[in-house]
């Protein structure tokens, strides 16, 4: 599930300074690696397991890739919510077309 | 830092071929009839699921021993285009007379008889207190994402 990744993504203490950084607005890859004592490489590979794991995004700013954090990977009740919604709503339409019957005004 | 990061809302979008009385009917009315019984908060096991059809109307479910369980009301009664439900449920599934996050479904005429259904289900950022509660003892890994959260939201 997601949220294994990401106490995965979490358990190394160079990635989680990365996360928390990018909990307090969104930077780009030079920004991170300026603040932190790795490279700038070691910084993009802690930003791939952390997409990977879902808990960060990125977007383009004419150059440079800006990263956040992924406000739809950040609960298992989300998940969990999406998957009912899914199940209850595939349901209606079955019994809305299924419902033949009834007259319609 | 004014910045508020807030879980993205769960959207969902597709078509029914049926006209948007009835899918509206169908949803409300007819709620019981698609409900999921798998899916209810009751101790018993769920037995009708009701969405009374009225602003303000009771959405909840009877369970097999005839008790009933809360789970939201009707706030916007607007037949047959709109509905918006106050879920009142928390992050451990249970009634919440007090928080709520919303459910909305909107049904669009798109010709044919057919309907499109748009539903979002938002302010999942409400439910984050209980989130906390329920997962920070559970593992570190998430009561750090949690804190985080929380202290992004509220900034």
């Amino acid at each position: 599930m997601a949220y294994n990744n990401a106490f995965a993504a979490l358990a190394d203490d160079t990635r989680r300074a990365v996360f928390e950084r990018l909990a307090e607005r969104p930077r780009s890859v030079g920004e991170l690696a300026r603040g932190l004592p790795v490279s700038r490489p070691a910084v993009s590979q802690h930003l791939k397991v952390l997409k990977e794991a879902g808990l960060v995004t990125d977007h383009a700013e004419g150059a440079r890739r800006v990263y956040q954090i992924d406000p739809a990977g950040l609960g298992q009740v989300r998940a969990w919510l999406d998957r009912f919604w899914d199940t209850a709503l595939e349901a209606f339409k079955a019994e809305v077309e299924a419902d033949d019957d009834e007259e319609d005004e | 830092m004014n910045r508020t990061i807030t879980p993205a809302p769960i959207r969902k979008a597709f078509t029914v071929r049926a006209t948007p009385e009835k899918a509206f009917r169908v949803f409300t009315e007819g709620h019981d009839r698609w409900w999921p019984r798998t899916h209810h908060i009751g101790k018993s096991d769920l037995t009708r699921a009701v969405l009374e059809p009225r602003k303000g109307g009771r959405w909840y479910e009877i369970g097999a021993d005839g008790s009933e369980c809360e789970w939201g009301e009707v706030l916007v009664w607007d037949p047959p285009r709109r509905l918006m439900l106050a879920w009142h449920i928390t992050a451990q599934f249970t009634y919440d007379p007090d928080g709520y996050t919303e459910v909305e479904i909107r049904f669009t005429d798109v010709g044919d008889g057919d309907t499109r259904i748009d539903f979002e289900h938002r302010g999942l950022e409400r439910l984050g207190a209980g989130v906390e509660s329920t997962i920070a003892s559970m593992d570190r890994g998430w009561g750090l994402i949690l804190d985080l959260f929380k202290a992004a939201a509220e900034s």
